[in-house]
Order: C-alpha cells, then structure tokens, then sequence
C-alpha cells in the first residue's frame, strides 16, 4: 500500500492565447479560493459523519462504561470506575464467549486458508474452461445474508432431521445417538465454524487466485528446468510469493468473520437498550468487544505471518 | 520442450481440477437449493429420513403464511432495505469519489495525515458505538424511522479509500492539468475527467456496499420497530415461528433473491474489481 502520490510540476502552458498569469480580477481570487478549498470541502462529508456517527458515540461509550448509567432517566447516573468491568469479567458468559471467540477463531481461520489455498490452485489454470462461471459459484456464498446463512446452516445442523446427521448416519457415525450440534461446545464450534468457512472460503480463494496471478511465469519456467517438480515449485515459489496477498487476506477475513461475535453483540444491546438501567454495563460489555477483536487481529497476524514464513 | 512439462502440467486443467471444483461449486450452491426446498414444502417433510432434496408445489402456501402475519411486516421491510440501501449506495458514491479524487489528485495541507486517518477509522468495528447512537436517534425523535439506519452509513471509510486508489492510476494528471488552464473549476475537473475515468471501480463499489447494507442486522434491529429493514423482518419470523421451517425458509428465499439477482447480473465486475484490489493495496 503506498500512500505517495505523483506529483506534476505545475505546467505553466500558454493555451489559446491566454496570458498565463491571470491578474487579481474576480475570476483570479475565485479560482484561489476554489483550489484552497475544495479538497477540504470534498473530505469534509466523511469526517463529519464518522466524527458525530462513528468517534463521538465510540468515545461516548467508554466514558458510559465507568458510569452506573440510565439510559432514560439520566439524573441518577453516578461514577462508579471500572466496576462494570469488574463486573464483566465475573461473569461466565463473558469467559464463555472469550473461549468461543478464539477457539472458532482457530477453528474456523485456519482450515479457512488452507482450503482457500487448495481452491486458488486449482482456479489458477490458465487453459481452465468456464473460468467466471467457476469463479462466481465459489463467491456466491459470500453475496448472502449471515441472518440467512444461520437459519440454513441451524437446520443442516438440526439434531435429528439435519442433512449432516443424516449423511453421517449413512456411513455409520452416530446413528443411535446423533450428535447434539447445538448444545456441546466442540460439536458447536465445528458447526458454526463450518458455517463462517462456507460463507468465507470462496471469497479468500479469490484474493489468494488474484496473488498467484501476479506472479511472474519466468519463476516457473526457470525452476522446471531446473528440475522442480509440481510440488517443489508451490512450496518454494507459489507460498512465498503469496505472502504478502495472505497477510492483506486475512485481515479482511477477521473483519468479515466478526459474525462470531454476535452474541456478545446481542448481549451488549440486551444490557443497554432493552434494559436501559444496565447501559453503562452493556458500554463496557462494547468496549470489551472492541479490544478482544483487536487482540484477535494481533494474534491472527502473528499466527498467519508465522506460519506462511 | 521435454524439460517444460513438469510446468505444462501445472498450468493445464485436468479431469482432477474439474473433479474438485464441481465438488466446491456443488457445496457453495446447497445450502441456497435447500433453503429453497423446505421454503416448497409442507412443514412435516423436513423431518423424513432421507431429508427431501427435490423442490416441491407449496411455495405460494408457506409464503401466504408469510405475508399473512401482520406483525412481521414481509412486503414493508423489503421496501425499506431498498429506500435505505439505493440511498447510502447513491451517496457512498459521490462522497467516496469526490474524497477520494481529492486524496489521490488534490493538493493540500494535512493530506497523508488525514488519509490515515481515515484507513484507521476502518479499524473500528460500528457495533461499539450502538448505546449512545440509540440515544442520539430517540432524542431527535426518529426511533423507528428509516433515517436512522441511513445518516450514520451515508459515508465509508473503505470507499474512500479504495476510490483514491483507484483514482491516483486511472485519473492522468496532464487531463486534470489541461483542464484547469481552460478555466474549469475543481467541481467542473471532478465532473467531467475524474468521474468518467472512476466509473468502473465506483460500479464495483456501489455493489458491495449495497450489499453490506442488504445484510446488515444489529443497528437496524435495534432502533426499528414497526418500521424494519428485511433482516429485522426475517429475525422477528425465525424467532416467532421457528417451528414453521416450510414458512421460514420461504421467507429466507425471497429475502435472499434481490441479492442473488444483483449477483448473477454484476458478479463479474465484483470479482474483478475485488481480485484487482487484492494486487493493488
């Protein structure tokens, strides 16, 4: 990413006999002002709304979670510090969904990029026929609604009449005792992480097909002369050269997959807005949230940077 | 030519390849054809071993049943996605272009400080400012309006973005320079040189951002009411009638069709647009 921009020395052009320096008349002062300040008037829209839509009710947020606040009835709204937090983190379902986040994160992240990886593969064929068609079907999943995807995935899912459960009855896997997708923690997380993979997969392939692309042909040529067989040169030209694609990957990944975090979500707005005397507790429940999905990105950053190297 | 086979073969496509992209495409497609399955069958059928996987005639039957409730509002929520998803797309637009024309042609003081900070807004997830938001919208009186899910949305921090880098390649600087020895304003330039140049990665953007908003739940759900978008309709029908999974699925269908119609008639500009940007960033 490179944030320079190229600059032209400003062209002084004679053009169509016009003096090239236009006196101070009014057409002078206005174009100034015009150049001064149009590119802060074209900004402005964007910083406007994040700044009232987006900071201030972030900023607002953390300042309501040191607080015992209302949300109607603001009379009473008393300082309290970080019992909110306190209070939080003595919950079980804070460490539940702690422990959900990160072990579907592993869960759903890695086979995620492998599949993907294995997808891109085969994508990248230059003499493949069809080659949008393929490309569309495998987006297709991300183009639909999570509220959608959870209602479908819910009944593959379902106990006794699912499509999973049945085929794996078929090859004899559970078949007097299905299992219980929805109540235990590993059966849920393999669940929703097959789920959050369905809906991503696609999409990652097609980054990581974009990277594979732009690999210069001359590195395969060369190294098949050299003997590299097929495999030799994915490992030691395709995954290196893929390195900086995967790292751009898979942080749009972790926004993408933020779906995991619906519960806690839903809790937040079950603590503040459908009971609004607990909203200094559903803020701090927000910012909560926002420093596990940093700490998230960090670790995913890390995780992928260690295993592509 | 011997030597170069072992690179021949990775460059062809064998029966294998089409093997294990059939299996990929079939497993992206199903879960869409079974939605719509039980959304053409009668409620009982989910529940026969082997599931049903042929479509059947109650469609017009489970989404009767659908429109019928008048609590959930069906018809009235998908008309509201669209009023709120052609204005935040039509206004992400303008503003992520004239932004972003600005960011990649413009000069003027504060330019790579202020475009950080506009990539690091793109770090902040918009659920965390929800509860003050709420109270913002009721005290300007607009709970359960359609103003409220749009304001907040009517710019984007990844539009602006993505349009000034597309704009710092696709826009020639020698256009922007001629046109302003004519005599044309800034406004005039972004008008006619920058906008043309613009328009196939703003076409991209217009459809993922019609999308993201197509989709998005939790804001929605909590400031509408009587009022709501298609996904706050579908969320009221699940959780009323989850027993229902014939009227449910029928519902997820028809909310899910605009999408896949923009999808199959745009798809291939999102695919490139996003493939490019993949390379580009």
């Amino acid at each position: 990413m490179s944030l320079s921009t190229t600059t032209t020395p400003h062209a002084r052009v004679e053009h169509r006999g016009r003096p090239s320096r236009p006196g101070p008349t009014r057409i002078g002062r206005l174009t100034r002002l015009d150049l001064k300040t149009s590119p802060y008037l074209y900004i402005a829209p964007f910083f406007i709304i994040f700044g009232i839509f987006g900071l201030y009710p972030m900023v607002w947020t953390l300042w309501m979670s040191l607080h015992k606040w209302n949300l109607v009835d603001q009379r009473r709204n008393a300082f309290i510090g970080f019992d909110n937090y306190v209070e939080l983190f003595k919950t079980e379902f804070f460490w539940n969904a702690v422990i959900n986040t990160f072990g579907m994160f592993v869960l759903a992240t890695v086979p995620q990029l492998l599949l993907a990886l294995f997808l891109a593969n085969l994508l990248n064929r230059p003499l493949l026929k069809a080659k949008t068609f393929w490309r569309l079907a495998v987006f297709v999943p991300n183009a639909t609604s999570v509220a959608a995807v959870a209602i479908v995935f819910g009944t593959l899912f379902a106990r006794d009449f699912g499509v999973v459960n049945w085929v794996l009855s078929l090859v004899g896997i559970g078949r007097d005792d299905p299992i219980e997708w929805h109540a235990e923690e590993w059966s849920s997380w393999i669940a929703i992480s097959t789920m959050v993979d369905w809906r991503w997969t696609g999409y990652n392939a097609l980054i990581l097909l974009a990277g594979m692309q732009a690999i210069p042909r001359d590195l395969y040529e060369s190294a098949s002369i050299d003997g590299a067989g097929q495999w030799k040169q994915f490992w030691s030209i395709t995954l290196p050269m893929l390195r900086p694609t995967f790292i751009f990957d898979n942080g749009s990944t972790l926004g993408g997959n933020q779906r995991q975090y619906q519960t806690i979500t839903m809790y937040m707005v079950e603590n503040s807005i459908d009971n609004v005397s607990r909203a200094g507790y559903g803020a701090a429940v927000a910012w909560s949230l926002f420093l596990m999905i940093i700490l998230a990105s960090f670790a995913n950053y890390l995780l992928v940077r260690r295993t592509v190297r | 030519m011997t030597m170069l086979n072992a690179s021949r073969r990775m460059w062809r496509a064998s029966p294998l390849t089409y093997i294990g992209l059939i299996l990929a495409v079939l497993i992206s497609i199903f879960p869409f054809y079974f939605m719509f399955v039980i959304g053409t069958r009668t409620n009982d059928q989910i529940h026969d071993t082997p599931p049903p996987f042929t479509p059947s005639g109650n469609f017009g039957d489970n989404f009767g049943r659908v429109v019928d409730i008048k609590e959930v509002y069906f018809w009235g929520g998908l008309l509201n996605s669209l009023i709120v998803c052609v204005t935040i797309t039509v206004s992400v637009l303008i503003t992520s272009t004239l932004a972003g024309f600005a960011f990649a042609k413009l000069k003027f003081k504060g330019r790579n400080f202020l475009l950080l900070a506009v990539l690091a807004t793109m770090m902040v997830p918009t659920q965390l400012g929800i509860i003050p938001l709420y109270g913002m919208f009721q005290d300007l009186g607009l709970f359960d309006n359609l103003l409220a899910v749009i304001i907040p949305f009517l710019t984007s921090a990844f539009g602006v973005f993505m349009m000034r880098q597309y704009a710092s390649s696709a826009v020639s600087d020698e256009l922007i320079e001629a046109a302003r020895v004519d005599g044309c304003s800034t406004l005039r330039i972004y008008w006619s040189v920058v906008l043309p140049a613009l328009r196939p990665a703003a076409g991209v953007l217009g459809l993922l951002i019609f999308m993201e908003n197509w989709n998005s739940f939790l804001w929605p759900y909590a400031i509408l009411q009587e009022n709501p978008t298609i996904q706050v309709s579908l969320y009221h029908i699940t959780r009323q009638f989850y027993t229902d999974y014939s009227m449910v699925f029928a519902a997820t269908s028809v909310a899910t069709i605009p999408l896949v119609l923009v999808f199959i008639v745009f798809g291939r500009q999102i695919i490139g647009g996003l493939m490019e940007g993949a390379v580009k960033a």
